[in-house]
């Protein structure tokens, strides 16, 4: 189901011409512009595939690119993430067999020496922090580059319908979706050359400068060499163990921003929301908004984890807030049709008897994100995992810099935080880059300083002295 | 853990909390005017409010710190609640036996000045039937949220923080 009237968003501007895709044959209506399994959700369809081991089904989770529960078979090509790929006029949608094959019939794309980009700074990654790093390197003289495998700029922003906190001049009392479309104005005034649905599958250091390889389309090889790189890959969202874990209708929290605020999608009729931080407090009341019933939201802490005011905000819309709770199960056949929840006790054991069954279509985890590094690992940088900042993170210095030299790293994927944060380090880590490059004059030294401060001032407060922590443990000079 | 305070436990301020924490205006400083009460107790780093404020009203002595608005100095202009990104400001104002309560209203429908409307407290109970009397809309207000004042009998000044617009 499509939402049409809304208090933040109009989603009639943002749907294209309509078009015609199939699943399964059956003839399904979706606009250009959506992804694919944006389109299979607002027609009702859940089951994206099954298991290969046990036939379970399966279906979105992230929604962003980074897990693989919606990879389904698009006009015969298996393994396609639909979450990420826009719909085209057309298109054959199926579920995957259990071991889906390259059909016989097509044949691969032609090899051929891929196009290959130069910049002095190539940015992987259109968030807060990639969009932030790419301006900043640009206007201290860089040549920049930017890449991000999802079809619009913005990264998490565009799903972001609440007001930021902070200072004014940092954005603070502005709509995350307008911070999205104010950053990617600043980008295309710079004429920074932006690839997107372009997937950075691989970096590696090539003599003195940095090699990435980009895949566009799922098909089409581009490489990028540049003399600095700023990873800005931001995170992914975390899964917790309980029965029935992987039933479609287990979605990620910001699975269910993009389905209803970035496309306008209804994700169910019902939703549990397990974890009451910033994240899920704030999902509840967008959910409440795009005209969805939040049953409850369960917290395993004995207190609310994210800022009080979120809170405060649904309480008074009637959704309870159930602390000491956890989910114990998910039931339903095809898809979930009730969460089982029970109380715990100080050590964190269920309370028997305390079982409550609640009749919802959706549960929504919002139970923390990890960083994404993989290209970091996978060139060779140096790793550490620190709770504190959500997982496994890279060394780096004060200007976010690596321990390879050139390669800088910005935002979520450098410790999970927010986006304020992000956009911050995207800021010292486009000028060190710029500087790394050799290209900018020292007086950006002053720029970054002025943007470390800042940071520090956000900091500052006991939401920030966990991040600290953390970042006395990565943080080298 | 029992020091949480409740507030953290549940979700909501009692009013008793919001007396410790913020402070309630004087009897006569609600009769003056509108006057501007913050419903923020937690050092969140977050300064809109404080730097909104054509009086200097809002206090804040470091960009984590809680707002502590001077009674006195506020004019009831509405800013903090219009920029406010926590939806956290509330203005109250007592007129006879009735008292205005100005409040974000960020859901849909944003209702129309004259229409009643039902009351709700901090934990979304239903707790009477209030009138609109001002709406300032999205597009006029400073924050992009909709800011609506309802009048409450007296007794619910400190209870009416959200309304639910009900049309057959």
């Amino acid at each position: 189901m499509r939402l049409s009237e809304h208090p933040i968003l109009n989603f009639e501007k943002v749907r294209g011409k309509e078009v015609t895709i199939y699943f399964e044959g059956t003839p399904i209506k979706a606009y250009e512009g959506e992804t694919i399994a944006m389109a299979l959700h607002a027609a009702g369809i859940r089951t994206f595939q099954y298991s290969t081991k046990k036939h379970r089904p399966r279906g979105l989770f992230c929604a962003i690119g980074k897990c693989s529960s919606c990879l389904m078979k698009v006009n015969g090509i298996p393994n396609v993430r639909t979450c990420i790929t826009l719909v085209e006029d057309g298109m054959q949608i199926e579920m995957q067999e259990e071991k889906p094959l390259l059909p016989k019939t097509k044949k691969p794309p032609k090899w051929k020496e891929p196009p290959r980009i130069e910049a002095d700074v190539i940015v992987i990654g259109g968030g807060p922090a990639g969009m932030m790093a790419a301006i900043h390197a640009r206007d201290a003289g860089a040549k920049v580059v930017l890449l991000d495998e999802n079809p619009m700029l913005g990264g998490q922003l565009v799903k972001q319908t609440h007001k930021f906190f902070g200072k004014r001049e940092q954005f603070a009392g502005v709509r995350g979706i307008k911070i999205a479309d104010i950053l990617e104005e600043e980008l295309r005034k710079r004429n920074i050359e932006l690839f997107l649905e372009t997937s950075a599958i691989m970096l590696l250091q090539e003599g003195e400068e940095k090699l990435v390889v980009g895949v566009r389309k799922n098909k089409e090889l581009i490489e990028f060499k540049g003399k600095a790189v700023v990873v800005a890959t931001g995170a992914m969202e975390r899964m917790i163990p309980f029965e029935n874990n992987d039933l479609p209708g287990v979605y990620g929290a910001g699975a269910i921003q993009t389905l209803m605020n970035t496309y306008g999608v209804k994700p169910g009729d019902k939703v549990l929301i397990v974890g009451a931080g910033n994240v899920g407090l704030i999902l509840a009341y967008q959910l409440y908004q795009a005209g969805v019933k939040v049953e409850a939201i369960v917290e395993a802490m004995p207190k609310v984890g994210g800022y009080f005011v979120h809170a405060a905000k649904i309480r008074r819309l009637g959704i309870p807030i159930l602390t000491r709770h956890t989910i114990l199960r998910a039931e339903g056949k095809e898809k979930v049709e009730r969460a089982i929840v029970a109380q715990l006790d100080e050590n964190w054991k269920v309370i028997s008897g305390t079982e409550r069954v609640f009749e919802v279509d959706v549960i929504a985890l919002a139970v923390g994100l990890r960083p994404s590094i993989e290209l970091l690992h996978q060139v060779g940088c140096q790793i550490k995992y620190v709770p504190e900042l959500g997982g496994h993170v890279v060394i780096r210095d004060s200007r976010m810099e690596t321990t390879i030299r050139g390669i800088f790293v910005a935002g979520d994927s450098a410790g999970i935080e927010e986006a304020t944060t992000a956009m911050l380090e995207g800021k010292i880590a486009g000028i060190g880059a710029a500087l790394g490059a050799g290209v900018a004059s020292p007086e950006w030294l002053k720029e970054i300083e002025k943007a470390q401060k800042e940071l520090e001032e956000f900091r500052s407060g006991p939401f920030g002295s966990k991040v600290l922590e953390g970042l006395k443990k990565v943080v080298v000079e | 853990m029992s020091e949480i305070p409740h507030y953290l436990k549940e979700g909501f301020l009692s009013v008793e909390e919001l007396k410790e924490y913020v402070g309630l205006p004087s009897e006569e400083r609600l009769r003056q005017r509108p006057v501007a009460v913050p419903e923020c107790p937690q050092e969140i780093p977050c300064t809109p409010c404080a730097e909104i404020c054509p009086t200097n009203a809002v206090l804040m002595e470091h960009p984590n710190a809680v707002p502590v608005v001077d009674y006195e100095k506020c004019i009831g202009c509405s800013l903090c609640v219009q920029i406010c990104p926590g939806l956290a400001f509330f203005m109250v104002h007592y007129i006879g036996e009735k008292a205005k309560v100005t409040m974000p209203h960020e859901v849909l429908p944003v209702p129309q000045v004259g229409e009643e409307v039902v009351l709700l407290n901090r934990i979304g109970e239903e707790v009477g039937k209030g009138k609109v009397v001002t709406v300032i809309p999205r597009e006029k207000s400073k924050g992009d949220t909709p800011i609506i004042t309802v009048e409450v009998p007296l007794e619910l000044a400190w209870d009416v923080r959200a309304v639910k617009v009900v049309r057959e």
